[in-house]
Formats: C-alpha cells, structure tokens, sequence
C-alpha cells in the first residue's frame, strides 16, 4: 500500500499544495503509483482516490488523458520517438522505422524479452536536435537526442542490460 | 546584440550554479523590488518596459497583472513551462541552463501580483529539467532567497515545481490550472480570466517561462533601456527558435523585428544543399505558413509586422521548409498532432481535427480526388471562430494556409495536374 510504504513522501508531496485543495497532488501520487506497481493497476487508482478523498473516476479518467501515464504494463523501457513535422524534416521517420526494424517489432509491440518498447510520440521540445526520443521507465524519463539508429541501438543494449540487472 | 540578455549561460560558463549567478549580479533584481518598490511600482514599470507575453499571445504582461481583482488573497503566480509547440525548445535552454534568472523572474512577478506562492508547470516530459529545478529552489531557500520575511520586509515567497503528465493542451493558460488543480488538463470558459479567478478560484498570474525571465533585467536596467530594444511595439530581445531545413538550428536571442533573411542567412548558415526556402512557419505547427519570397524574407519578426504578411509571431518558433516539401504531407503531419492533442472538451476542435486527419491521410497517400481538398477546406472553415480555445484554430491556419498558398501540392498529390 502506497500509504503506509510512502507516507513521509506523500506528506511532502501534499504539503505543496493548501490543505483544502489537496486534489492537486493527483498527478504526483499517480506517479508514485507507476513507480511502484510499474503502471497503474485499477487497485492503485483506488488508493489514490482514497488518499484524495476523490473518487475513483476521477482518478481513472486522468489516466486516460494524459500520455505519461499506462494503464497497463507492457515494455520496461518504452522508447519514444518524436516524429512530428520539424523532426520528421530532420528524418526521424526513417529513424523510428530502421530502430523498429533493428529491433523486429512494430510500434507499440513490445519486445520478446518485454524489456523494450517503441512508441512514435508527439513533440518533446527537441527540434534542433533531432533525431531523438525520450525513454520512459518507472523511475522517470530521459532524453537522448542528435541519434542515429546506430546510436539508438547502443542506448537500446544499455537499456536492456540495466533491465536484466535490475 | 552583443551581449545575451536571456541566454546568459552562452556567455557566462556555469550561470547555471547560484555562486556563479549571485557572483554575476543574480537576485540583485529581487531584492531592490522588494526593498525599493511597492507591487503596484513593479507593475508600472514592466508596463512601462513594453514586455509582452513571449508564449505567443503576445500579452502586454504588465497590463495582465494589472487586471488582479483588488483586495482577494491569497493569489497565485503560475510559471506556464509546459512547452510543447512542434517547433519551440527556448524554454527548455532556459531552464536547464540559466534557471535563476529565470527563478528570480517568478519571484519578481509573484512580488508585483502580492502572491506568497508560486507553481513552476513543467510538462512531464522535462522530468529530469523538474527535478534539477526542484534542486535550484532548495538551493534559494539555504541562501534566503526564498521563504519567509526576505530581505527584511514582510514579504514571503515559496516556489514549488508540478510536473505535468503529458498534455499539449496545458500549455493553454486555463487548461493549465484545471490539470495544476488536478483535473483533466482543459480549457475553462473565460470569463472569468485566471486575475479574477485563476488557481484553486483565486486571483492568479500566469506567465511563459521566457517572460519571466525577461524580467530581473527590466528591474535592474530600467524600462527606457528595454524599451530601446526591438520596435517600438514589440520590445525586448526575443529568443527565436529555429528547426527544419536550415543548416544550423537551434536558439538564436535577437532583438524583435530582426528580419528572417538575417536570422535564417547570417546567423543560421542558410539553407543546407543550396535549396530555396519553399516556406516559412513563424510560430511553430501553430503558424499560418508563409511563402518564402523576398517580401517576406525582408520582413521584421515582431508582433505587428508578422500580421501584415498574413501570419503570427506566436512563440516565434521558425519551421525552415524547402522545396523538397510537399504542403498536403505537412498539413498531414499538423494536423496529426492537433487531433492526437484535441482535449475532446468541444465538439469543432474534437470532431474537426478528426475530420481532417482522415483527409488528410487520403490526400497525402494519393487517394484523394481533387474534390476531398474541398471538403477538407470545408471541415476547416467549419471550425473557424466556433472552438473553445485557441487550439482549435491553431490547427486549421496550416491546413487553409497550405491550400491557399501551396495550392500545386494539393493537385499533384490529388491528381489535379493530370499526372
């Protein structure tokens, strides 16, 4: 329960926030949850809308909004690609085909080892320094940029091996 | 421009560090505001300096915070860093490499709003940038500079950082403060507008992060000194981001109204493989594209002369396109992005955005007949002046643009040219 295991965490998180209006720390408490369980379980939706005194609608229904957060498990490490228009003129299409292709799977398929998962996202605020994508684990994201699928690849096999060790 | 005014980190080596930023005349601005002038002064001045909002509406940002209904406390300062615009990266230069300034500008602005508490809104992607701020607002606090009674008065100020979750839509200042308030990240009905009520139904400022950090220069330097920079409505240095095909992209800080030809040629190396400029987004995927002709390549980039050329400086984030492009495949590509972010909330933006995409797809792969250009244009002007916030006519200039401006693109892809 995220409740016992993180409640020093919780206070902090809920302290930036008025007491009266404590539905603001949804977002961060959602990211807790991902953290913990690896995405968010219906169970822990239901722990977050308890430490909210929200409902659990409420809670589910940002789950679908906002790209960040999965309702389901599937890649350790999701590697997501910006190809929209001024990467796309930087040839990030082409890029995110040849790291599929490299990888034998589709976007949105995630390898056979589940470590691994590609994903073609909408812009990252990295333009200038395209190709590039972000990498989503449950421990936060990070950004690789001026990549090239052999660069790519390399980040990919780091990946893979701090996933086995893990 | 000799010096940065904004990007200091390009002239001075680890600005990002507070000894490095205090040593350089950081928080200098913060402290004589606070000891030297009321709110209402600070106010004054920043009206006085011409600053207008850098995150594309182009705001006067005094004349916002004048509009705080009186005598309401507590209020709110929001920094909106939730930069999301296909084409715009200032904010994230900013933040990662000259965050104090950028700070010192948040507790200036909530100084001059009477606000004890400010909200830095960073998109969820900048995760790792969020926690680094996290690290440079403890660092504040340890030195004073945040937190109760500074310098001695009565005036205290917290600053927290809340990471957004992956929504271009809380870039729009409304549906920004529903997802701060921890909600679905969509627009409001205005009004009221956020200085009546804002954050949690309280009076509240919400400013861009370039904005922002405009400000301790204005403090420190005076208003007449800004004001001399830029035109005589646009002023101030303007961070211009540039992407697409150019040959060296990236920020350039230039004064507004420097011309595309300048910033495009001298400062970014021009086009790469000798090709011509085919067109120009000025503001991001959000733009009303521009031919790229010599009248327009001679045109200041400020907000007034942008217009009379048919388009907008917005964020002024310049998409380099050359003629290799086709126009049909970009406007595919917009408009792939504004219905995925389409918040759903009104009908136009939701099923229009949807409309189009799907035309769009058609035309771009070849299957449309020349009359699916049309009804693309219909769907469009369908949308025009009926959706509830400014996305929903974000996504249509580049569709009616491309076909108003690039019209061939439209008929070879269609078959209109009888190929």
């Amino acid at each position: 329960m995220l409740a016992e295991k993180y409640s020093q965490e919780i206070d902090q998180i809920l302290a930036k926030y008025p007491p009266e209006e404590k539905r603001a720390a949804v977002l961060p408490l959602l990211y807790m949850a991902q953290r913990e369980y690896g995405y968010i379980t219906a169970e822990a939706i239901h722990e977050v809308a308890a430490l909210l005194d929200l409902d659990p609608t409420q809670v589910g229904g940002l789950v679908g909004f906002y790209t960040l957060l999965h309702d389901h498990p599937g890649g350790t490490y999701k590697i997501q690609i910006c190809t929209d228009l001024p990467c796309a003129l930087r040839g990030a299409e082409e890029f995110a085909e040849a790291v599929c292709e490299n990888l034998g799977v589709q976007f949105g398929e995630p390898t056979k080892d589940g470590m691994i998962l590609v994903e073609q996202v909408k812009c990252l605020a990295g333009c200038d320094k395209a190709p590039m994508f972000q990498v989503q684990d449950t421990e936060g994201i990070h950004y690789y940029e001026n990549q090239d699928p052999v660069s790519a690849m390399q980040v990919i096999e780091k990946l893979r091996k701090r996933g086995k060790h893990a | 421009m000799p010096d940065h005014i904004l990007l200091r980190n390009r002239d001075i080596p680890d600005i990002d560090k507070l000894d490095v930023y205090l040593a350089n005349g950081g928080f200098e601005a913060f402290e004589q505001a606070v000891r030297e002038h009321t709110p209402q002064e600070i106010i004054d001045i920043v009206k006085a300096s011409g600053l207008r909002g850098r995150g594309g509406a182009g705001f006067p940002a005094g004349v916002k915070w004048s509009f705080l209904t009186p005598d309401v406390f507590p209020r709110y300062v929001v920094a909106n860093a939730d930069e999301s615009e296909p084409g715009t990266f200032k904010d994230r230069e900013i933040l990662e490499r000259n965050p104090f300034q950028f700070l010192e500008g948040v507790a200036i602005c909530s100084y001059a709003a009477q606000a004890n508490t400010a909200y830095v809104y960073c998109r969820g992607e900048f995760w790792d940038l969020a926690h680094i701020l996290e690290q440079k607002i403890a660092a504040l606090y340890e030195r004073g500079l945040l937190g109760k009674k500074l310098f001695g008065s009565n005036y205290s100020l917290d600053i927290f950082v809340h990471l957004g979750a992956g929504a271009y839509i809380c870039g729009e200042e409304t549906a920004l403060l529903e997802s701060l308030e921890g909600k679905l990240g969509q627009p409001r009905l205005r009004p009221p507008f956020p200085a009546a009520e804002g954050l949690f139904a309280k009076p509240t400022v919400v400013n861009n992060v370039e904005t922002l950090t405009n400000l301790p220069p204005i403090i420190t330097r005076g208003a007449d000194w800004y004001a001399s920079i830029g035109t005589e409505r646009s002023t101030g240095p303007k961070i211009f981001c540039l992407s697409g095909h150019v040959v060296r992209p990236g920020n350039y800080e230039l004064p507004l109204g420097t011309t595309f030809r300048e910033l495009i040629f001298q400062h970014a190396g021009g086009i790469p493989d000798g090709k011509s400029i085919k067109g120009i987004m000025p503001a991001g995927a959000s733009s009303a594209i521009l031919p790229g002709t010599d009248e327009v390549l001679d045109t200041p980039m400020d907000y007034e002369s942008l217009v009379k050329v048919g388009s907008q400086l917005g964020s002024a984030s310049l998409i380099i396109l050359d003629e290799t492009v086709n126009f049909g495949w970009l406007a595919y590509k917009t408009t792939s992005f504004f219905k995925h972010e389409s918040c759903g909330k009104c009908t136009p933006c939701r099923e229009g955005t949807f409309w189009m995409y799907h035309i769009l797809s058609r035309i771009k792969d070849g299957e449309a007949s020349p009359d699916e250009v049309d009804l693309l244009r219909e769907v469009a002007r369908g949308m025009e002046g009926k959706c509830l916030c400014a996305l929903g006519e974000f996504a249509i200039m580049p569709v009616l643009t491309s076909i108003e401006r690039f019209q061939p693109d439209f008929e070879a892809l269609t078959g209109k040219n009888g190929e």
